[in-house]
């Protein structure tokens, strides 16, 4: 039988908001333990939320970028539970009326666009972060004893809540690449998985190829790169397909996913059902936004990359096309273009090269790399890699690179060639009998020996006239 | 020798802008009548030596133990807390500190405001300056007793269904519940998020009224707060021309209302209509039927939510176990006395999965109900009038074994809790030598209009604020 996987996300945005979500304490990282917070996030007798007008803002921006609907008035519930990260024993959350709902995202796939429907993205405040020292699975139960910083505690978080419309591994990871793109253009939060401020669940759940059922899902927490992501759906789907055809059921459970392993480990059962006990929190008055409001930031969205994808896609191959607005390149690249630089060479240029050197794509001047772009195959290697890597910095021309000439005379590069090919007496017979692959290992052996200084496309050139000799 | 039995705020100010006396002797002069005289009465849970703001200038007062108070040990009456000394003040608290008020103390309540008599308290109970066999009310007896017995000329208490009117009827004070959301609630330790106002009590209507100007307002640390559509007006002699009272017909059809209770009341309606008052009857069905339940429902839910920061990790006492879970359960087992504990059940079962429509949701539905029935009713009256507890004082004991009898004694102070309306208690009179008090009700913001008719019954009643056992 054909299966067929189904996942929905879960996704948590840290803001970068100056505040904390309820407190004036900072909400940035670094600091030393317990040293950004207050009567407020410690929930001190008495102490009052008082809500961060930025981060209301922020959420509803995000939710029109997403397409969602803006609620007219959201209300924050509290959510009661005993955890000694959670000060107050309940956290403040956007519950049954959040302030965005039912938005739709775009992703464009090889195979069509994928419509992603956005159930819900809500504002909460996030919890503290805790360790457990000693026992075993660093889990509170067993631990010797556990310590809390409170720094993180009370700092806002958007909750994304997509709709079971994801298919597969690569579609996941598709759209939570654009996500995030739209998050760090929005400048609403750095959304870096590694750092915490882009947090993803994944729900999956498979049934057989064209069925419509939902069967039993399984959350996967602790997703900390994208391409994690991908490998936990795929192992998680794999799993569940196995137990179906085994004949079994799968249970609902949770895993955690353990990168270095390409494990999933389930999570020790509850021991009893969670009851959150959701009520509307009476210390805050509910979120109405004005109309003004809404539309003002309504203009101040950008482009939406989905959209931008299928626009460059008809200029280049979609992948790279993907490539190029997820890593936040676009803009670089057509400004690069229209200053006359080939389309796929300036994409080449830009998503390896100038992201393999670390150079800010935003402090590039396009004009000037355009010419770069033009000269690649021109100008020695070293003087090509050393102009890219300086591209970046302020007042940067690529004229004196470009003076730079490579050597092309085949006078000079013979001798060098005979060399390699005399050393290689192997690969010539391999590449003569039909490994014609090779030819990239003599040409990279030759620009070795020039230190990077000759055309590798007559050094090409010459090397295959050689060989077939 | 000041005679602190008698001083009211108004007077102390006056002494104190004439430079007759300081503010440190005043401060001074009221811990030396607690010392003589709280050990009968145990007003106060802690005395405040050594006020940092002595010199303030201001006059002196006394705070319920639920205002946090930066430096000084704020416990809401509850083991739980023992030992806990704020790192802030409660707005209110620095409200009154930046008019120069020197605190006297911090005074006895039930533990976290759950009670009727302050025989809940955690450190004892306190005794009401009238008669010390009986209960001074609740769960504010400890203000209310120290303004009684002289030990305070005003004072803070904290009032959710009851707890600054019921106790100021109990002991002969004047006390004002104000309008939801015209006081800030920032450092109060919370007991019902959406029920708890913070106001004064005092000997008379004016210094309620004085004490409240400097309270009350908008407070940026409390987004429920508003700013006064009016400023506080000092009532002044006058008849009450002019001024609907509405009676609501239920309150007499209330089991468990004394006769001496019900005489004092119709004196005082009486005595309004002398003044120019027109009086007449208005229908609160649903609020007298339901606001009990209502109320029972709503403060316990919100209650539990609220006391679950008590658990031990940050602060106040801790009961080390072996697991994390048990360190929790024996804290909060070994800290939170009975009432608590009665409530937080009550509220995490009426909040629990499958039960919160039938009725945590059901409840503020009724609520929503009371608060257009009180809105119809006060708009064919400028006030209504009831008695504010249906008996006078009880002997300590006497109900502290039956907590449904207990909260029968807030059946006339919650419905317009629940409608987050002002409410002031006035002195009528007395019956059994005990102080009957009556309670008039406003329309949201209209405590000016409650001053002015407190203010002309006070004068008119002549009651004498001095319990008569203390008078020389």
């Amino acid at each position: 039988m054909s299966w067929e996987t189904v996942v929905g996300l879960e996704i948590h945005v840290q803001l970068k908001t100056r505040t904390k979500m309820f407190c004036r304490c900072p909400a940035g990282f670094g600091a030393g333990e317990n040293t950004q917070t207050c009567p407020v996030c410690l929930g001190f007798p008495g102490a009052l939320p008082v809500m961060n007008r930025t981060a209301v803002e922020w959420t509803i921006k995000l939710g029109l970028a997403l397409g969602c609907a803006i609620a007219p008035r959201a209300v924050f519930a509290r959510k009661n539970y005993f955890y000694p990260d959670l000060p107050k024993g309940y956290q403040i959350s956007q519950y049954d009326m959040p302030s965005c709902t039912d938005g739709r995202m775009l992703v464009p796939m090889p195979e069509g666009e994928l419509a992603v429907g956005i159930v819900r993205a809500h504002l909460e405040e996030d919890a503290a972060k805790t360790v457990h020292v000693g026992g075993h699975s660093g889990r509170i139960g067993g631990a010797d004893y556990s310590l809390v910083d409170y720094n993180r505690g009370g700092t806002p978080l958007v909750e994304i809540v997509t709709a079971p419309d994801i298919r597969s591994a690569e579609e996941a990871k598709r759209f939570l690449q654009l996500l995030r793109q739209t998050v760090v253009e929005l400048g609403i939060s750095d959304a870096e998985m590694e750092k915490g401020t882009l947090r993803v669940d994944a729900n999956v759940s498979v049934r057989p190829r064209g069925s419509d059922e939902m069967r039993t899902r399984c959350e996967i927490k602790n997703l900390n790169s994208f391409s994690y992501i991908a490998r936990g759906i795929e192992a998680e789907a794999a799993r569940q397909i196995e137990v179906w055809e085994s004949g079994g059921e799968v249970r609902q459970e949770t895993f955690d996913f353990d990168a270095g392993s390409g494990r999933l480990t389930p999570r020790r059962a509850k021991e009893e059902a969670d009851d959150y006990r959701y009520f509307p929190e009476p210390d805050l008055v509910p979120v109405e936004p004005p109309a003004e409001m809404i539309e003002r930031l309504r203009a101040e969205l950008p482009e939406p990359p989905a959209a931008r994808i299928v626009r460059l896609a008809r200029a280049l191959e979609l992948e790279r096309a993907a490539v190029l607005v997820t890593g936040g390149l676009d803009r670089l690249w057509e400004a690069t273009v229209a200053a006359g630089a080939d389309r796929l060479a300036a994409a080449n240029v830009i998503a390896n090269n100038l992201v393999g050197a670390g150079v800010d794509p935003g402090a590039v001047d396009a004009a000037e790399l355009a010419k770069l772009v033009a000269a690649r195959d021109r100008i020695p290697r070293q003087a090509f890699d050393e102009a890219i890597a300086r591209a970046g910095d302020a007042g940067f021309a690529a004229a004196p690179y470009l003076a730079r000439e490579a050597v092309s005379d085949a006078s000079e590069l013979d001798p060098l060639i005979d060399a390699v090919l005399a050393a290689n007496p192997g690969q010539v017979a391999a590449f003569r009998g039909g490994k014609e692959g090779l030819l990239g290992f003599f040409v990279g052996q030759v620009m070795k020996e020039t230190g990077g200084s000759a055309n590798p496309r007559v050094v090409s050139d010459l090397v295959r006239a050689k060989l077939l000799a | 020798m000041i005679d602190t039995l008698r001083l009211t705020a108004e007077q102390a100010l006056g002494m104190l802008e004439r430079r007759e006396v300081s503010s440190a002797e005043l401060h001074r002069a009221y811990l030396e009548a607690a010392a003589a005289r709280d050990g009968e009465i145990h007003a106060y849970l802690r005395l405040v030596e050594d006020g940092e703001d002595g010199e303030g200038g201001g006059v002196p007062i006394a705070l319920k133990d639920v205002i946090s108070t930066k430096g000084v040990e704020t416990t809401a009456g509850s083991r739980i807390l023992a030992g806990y000394v704020p790192v802030f003040d409660a707005t209110v608290a620095a409200r009154c500190r930046a008019a120069g008020m020197p605190v006297i103390g911090k005074t006895n309540t039930d533990e976290f405001a759950m009670g009727s008599s302050t025989e809940n308290s955690a450190y004892g109970p306190s005794h009401n300056p009238w008669d010390p066999a009986r209960v001074p009310g609740g769960s504010g007896g400890g203000t209310a007793a120290a303004v009684s017995a002289g030990l305070a000329p005003w004072g803070l208490g904290s009032d959710t269904g009851g707890s600054i009117k019921q106790p100021s009827a109990l002991c002969g004070n004047v006390g004002l519940r104000p309008t939801y959301g015209t006081v800030s609630r920032f450092g109060i330790v919370a007991f019902a998020s959406s029920l708890d106002q913070i106001g004064p009590v005092a000997k008379t209507v004016r210094d309620v009224a004085l004490l409240y100007s400097i309270i009350a307002g908008r407070d940026a640390n409390d987004s429920t707060t508003v700013q006064l559509p009016e400023p506080v007006r000092l009532p002044e002699d006058e008849r009450l021309d002019g001024l609907r009272i509405g009676i609501p017909k239920q309150v007499w059809e209330l089991a468990g209302i004394e006769h001496g209770v019900r005489a004092s009341f119709e004196a005082a309606v009486d005595l309004a209509r002398g003044l120019g008052a027109e009086v007449g009857e208005c229908d609160l069905p649903l609020s007298f039927a339901y606001g009990m339940a209502c109320y029972y429902l709503i403060a316990p839910a919100e209650a539990s939510s609220n006391l679950a920061r008590y658990d031990g990790v940050r602060y106040g006492p801790r009961v080390e176990a072996a697991t994390y879970r048990e360190m929790v359960e024996r804290t909060r087992d070994e800290g939170f006395g009975d009432e608590p504990k009665r409530r937080i059940m009550l509220g995490t079962y009426a909040l629990s999965a499958g039960y919160y429509d039938a009725f945590y949701g059901q409840a503020q539905k009724v609520r929503t109900l009371l608060i257009r029935e009180h809105r119809d009713a006060l708009e064919r009256f400028h006030v209504l009038a009831t008695p504010t507890s249906p008996t006078v004082a009880f002997p300590l004991g006497d109900k502290a074994s039956d907590p449904l009898a207990m909260y029968a004694c807030d059946l006339l102070t919650i419905p317009s809790c629940l409608a987050g309306l002002p409410g002031l208690n006035v002195p009528s009179g007395l019956s059994q030598g005990l102080p009957v008090g009556l309670q008039l009700i406003g329309r949201q913001f209209g405590e000016n209009t409650l001053f002015r008719t407190g203010h002309a019954l006070e004068r008119a009643l002549g009651f004498d604020t001095v319990p008569a056992r203390l008078r020389t």
